[in-house]
């Protein structure tokens, strides 16, 4: 099946079965890497990238639901995502660095919809994502500090 | 510095491939941290890089791995303080796997314990070398002039000369002597105990970081393998019909077990049936419609649960005594005013990094190139040499970035099963385990059972203890028929545990391996971690003591014990963090209703530490609030990296402590994915403290293992404090806690 894809604003063509997950359209055949594999059942968040600003876990969501759609990944940039990355930096948060990608893609739909979260807030938000390093306290602080950075500009 | 000599530069591009401009020094290190002469100059074998450009930047190359330990960034801080130079102009490059660089395993905790002077001997040299450049174009004495801040100063006409403009002179500078070479006093520190953030920060921010799964190559195929579901079992007959069906699949064929020789330290690799395709989903999708039938071999009725009832007999029966046990344990049994008996147990655990094993590999004719996630680069191509029989220096091991490690990828299995299928189909390829794979086919961490004894006087005070161990040791990966835990296992906290004891009997009970056994953060620690901080909290209550004050009598008189290794055991250390984190933790304050605190000591990798946990119990089950933990791991390289190590081995401990057990049926592993071989998550995460000792003028030792073995027990004791139940068991989401 050709269809096209649109991923961070720019178009492209893709000729893969209409079932192929997005996560292995877009790394192996796009070949945007950012975007990581972890567990192939949604159930580690490496995956994460948002359609049309909806968080997705990409692995288990077929190449069909993209179509037509806006697919954003770590490869791409925001206003919230840079603020995300700003505060990454910050609190030097990565470890091995694997999770990150989806990490910050799940941290920047959450303050895409809250835009002053809680701890409460972050912890179920950001439970999907697995880090085994175990960077969760500094995400944690680092989701905080870039609401204080895009409240300081703003 | 004999050591370190300019590098010639054809040798230099051959290797390495790096842009030819400026001062190159290489210098050479042996095992561990001894520095031999190279003995023919133009022969010289280099192993660590600094390449200073004219635009002033700096390129280092890194020997050891980086999987989140913060390698990188640790070693060329160490290069930089030396060096006087300005952080922003250092770039890191990652070297491929060659003995050239020295050992580069990365493992044991130990790559800043041994390479820290010999990196910052690099840095002096390449400064020393740049002042003199500077001295002879001022004419001027080198003691007039300041390396400061990428520059030198003519520090009588406040002159400054920028590094890059100094290149050319430099390069032609003596290289000097190590007599002649001044490291900086720790109090001009720089870099070196200060918070740096990681090198490679911008990469992870961007998903820009090429890990292994990120490897791409032109023309390249995607490989999954069927293997089976039994240890060593193999293939007898196999139908593909319906997984040819799948688009992108491209070809199907059996892959033999390797099997190294007895003696090697290789990994070989367990053979199936492999899944060619265009695509990474395409051959998980033709893997899952393979239709196989199995010889499950010899360990096709290995159950766990029966193993361990197995082991928790044989420990109620006399061991092998291991040297080291001291006294008469039964005579002062005998004398005690009562006795203690308890028994504990470990399940067998599963690294579980969050990037699968994986290797791209291009077998042509009478070469081979990997690029791979490997913490051991250097014994892949050892084993690719024997196994594919091509010289070593045809061998190439190109080290990505590992999404984690945690010891799964000292095992090159994966490199070997890349490179089979790679010289099958004549074409790059890049094997991906899927995580079942993963978790269903591991080097596991072993189980253990542990039965303990003490005697406690009537004072409170322990005069024996008696320690018996079943663990099936690594050995059994490499040698059949270990059965018995190895002495280099044993010396991970149970020959060398803290404490101060008259009366000490250790016994080594047989374990035999079923699995594939290998080494998992901490390593056996976390068994040692686990019996004797349980046992002693038990102890303490026993004898109605403050856990605290308890652990610090037990650890007893300030002394130095000397051991076979350059880092002996100081019990003033020890008893340094254990007060240090009683403070921090305020320990003995008022807990809230449900709360309970627990503390844990371990001494491993040289490395001191000791962690309080704070638990709240709601309806039954255990919520982790506070962990603090303090560290004495001598001179600090990277403060900021310390810390967030503890706290990842913070997060690490929690997962084994609470969810973490691989258990097998007829042979074959039960647990499939994260959602049966489960992980803390952001949910469970509690507030972590962490303190560093610091401890400047001691040696610098282990970081990214020792901060593990304290959690699960402190997270017992914990809850044995709020609700007077002992779990001796792990993990604890077995005992309906979570």
């Amino acid at each position: 099946m050709k269809k096209t894809l649109l991923i961070n604003g720019k178009n492209y063509t893709v000729d893969v079965q209409e079932n192929m997950p997005l996560l292995w359209a877009i790394r192996d055949v796009v070949g945007l890497t950012g975007t990581k594999f972890g567990c192939g059942v949604a159930q580690c968040g490496a995956c994460s990238i948002l359609v049309d600003g909806k968080l997705i876990k990409s692995c288990s969501t077929p190449v069909s639901y993209g179509v037509d759609k806006e697919i954003f990944t770590i490869e791409g940039t925001s206003e919230n995502l840079e603020y995300l990355r700003e505060a990454w930096n910050d609190g030097n948060v990565p470890q091995c660095g694997y999770c990150q990608s989806g990490q910050l893609i799940a941290a920047t739909a959450l303050l895409d919809t809250v835009q002053n979260p809680t701890d409460e807030d972050i912890n179920k938000a950001m439970s999907d994502n697995i880090c085994r390093c175990g960077t969760y306290t500094r995400i944690r602080k680092a989701i905080h500090k870039a609401v204080e950075l895009k409240n300081n500009n703003s | 510095m004999s050591s370190i000599q300019k590098v010639d530069r054809r040798d230099f591009m051959k290797l390495f491939g790096l842009a030819s401009a400026g001062v190159i020094l290489g210098c050479n290190v042996g095992a561990d941290s001894k520095i031999y002469l190279p003995k023919v100059k133009v022969a010289f074998s280099p192993n660590l890089f600094i390449q200073l450009n004219k635009d002033g930047s700096i390129i280092l190359m890194a020997s050891r791995s980086e999987m989140g330990q913060g390698i990188r960034t640790s070693l060329a801080s160490a290069i930089a303080d030396e060096l006087e130079a300005d952080w922003k102009y250092i770039t890191v490059k990652q070297a491929t796997g060659n003995a050239k660089y020295g050992n580069q395993n990365t493992d044991g905790s130990r790559s800043v314990r041994t390479l820290l002077e010999p990196m910052r001997k690099m840095g002096a040299t390449a400064k020393q070398m740049l002042v003199s450049a500077a001295s002879k174009r001022w004419n001027i004495s080198q003691s007039d002039c300041k390396a400061e801040n990428h520059f030198v100063i003519n520090l009588k006409t406040k002159e400054k000369i920028f590094y890059g403009d100094l290149v050319d002179e430099a390069s032609n500078q003596e290289v000097p002597t190590e007599d002649k070479l001044t490291l900086k006093e720790t109090k001009d520190f720089k870099y070196i105990g200060k918070k740096l953030p990681s090198i490679d920060l911008k990469d992870f921010t961007h998903g820009t970081a090429t890990y292994g799964i990120d490897v791409r190559i032109p023309n390249m195929k995607f490989a999954a393998i069927a293997r089976c579901p039994v240890t060593f079992g193999s293939v007898k007959s196999f139908n593909d019909s319906s997984a040819k069906k799948i688009v992108g699949v491209e070809k199907i064929f059996k892959i033999d077990r390797k099997k190294p020789g007895i003696g090697q330290q290789f990994y070989g690799c367990l053979g199936g049936v492999a899944v060619i395709a265009n695509n990474t989903w395409s051959a998980f999708q033709g893997k899952l419609e393979l239709d196989i039938e199995w010889d499950f071999g010899e360990n096709q009725s290995f159950n766990s649960d029966s193993f361990k009832e197995k082991l928790t007999k044989r420990i109620q029966e006399n061991g092998k005594v291991v040297p080291g046990s001291k006294g008469d344990v039964f005579n002062a049994f005998e004398i005690a005013n009562q006795t203690l008996e308890a028994t504990y147990h470990v399940p067998f655990l599963v690294h579980a990094p969050m990037e699968v094993p994986n290797a791209t590999a291009w077998y042509q004719k009478d070469k081979i190139e990997v690029w791979a996630p490997v913490q051991d680069p250097q014994t892949a191509r050892a084993e690719l040499a024997t196994f594919f029989d091509i010289p070593l220096e045809n061998i190439t091991i190109n080290v990505t970035f590992l999404g984690g490690g945690f010891g799964r990828k000292s095992k090159s299995d994966f490199v070997v099963e890349a490179v089979t299928i790679s010289k099958e189909i004549n074409a790059p390829v890049q094997v991906v385990w899927t995580r079942e794979d993963d978790i269903k086919h591991s080097f596991y961490h072993a189980t253990s059972i542990q039965y303990l004894k003490a005697g406690i006087q009537s004072d409170g005070k322990v005069n024996a203890w008696l320690q018996r161990v079943a663990l099936p040791s690594i050995v059994s990966s490499f040698k059949p028929m270990s059965d018995y835990a190895s002495g280099l296992e044993l010396n991970q906290g149970f020959t060398n545990n803290p404490y101060n004891l008259e009366n000490f009997r250790l016994e080594n009970v047989k374990a035999e391996a079923h699995l594939r056994i290998g080494w998992l953060r901490s390593v056996v620690h976390i068994h040692s971690g686990f019996g004797n901080n349980s046992f002693v909290d038990e102890l303490a209550f026993t004898a109605k003591k403050d856990p605290v004050q308890f652990h610090l009598d037990l650890i007893g008189k300030d002394r130095i014990i000397k051991g076979r290794s350059n880092y002996p055991y100081n019990s003033k250390r020890m008893k340094n963090v254990l007060q240090n984190t009683a403070k921090i933790a305020n320990w003995g304050k008022e807990l809230p209703k449900n709360h309970g605190i627990g503390i844990a000591i371990h001494y491993s990798f040289y490395s001191y530490v000791a962690t309080a946990v704070e638990v709240s119990m709601n309806n039954g089950k255990v919520k982790v609030e506070n962990i603090w933990t303090t560290i004495d791991c001598g001179l600090v390289l990277n403060k900021d990296n310390v810390i967030n190590q503890l706290e990842g081995a913070a997060i690490f401990g929690m997962s084994l402590a609470l969810f973490g057990k691989v258990t097998t049926k007829d042979g074959a592993v039960e647990q499939n994915n994260f959602f049966d071989y489960q992980m803390t998550r952001m949910k469970d995460a509690p507030n972590i403290t962490i303190d560093i000792i610091d401890n400047i003028n001691e040696k610098p030792t282990g970081v990214g293992e020792p901060g593990v073995p304290v959690i699960a027990p402190a997270i017992c004791n914990a809850i044995f404090n709020t609700t007077g139940k002992r779990y001796r068991s792990l993990p604890l989401i077995d005992e309906g806690l979570v």
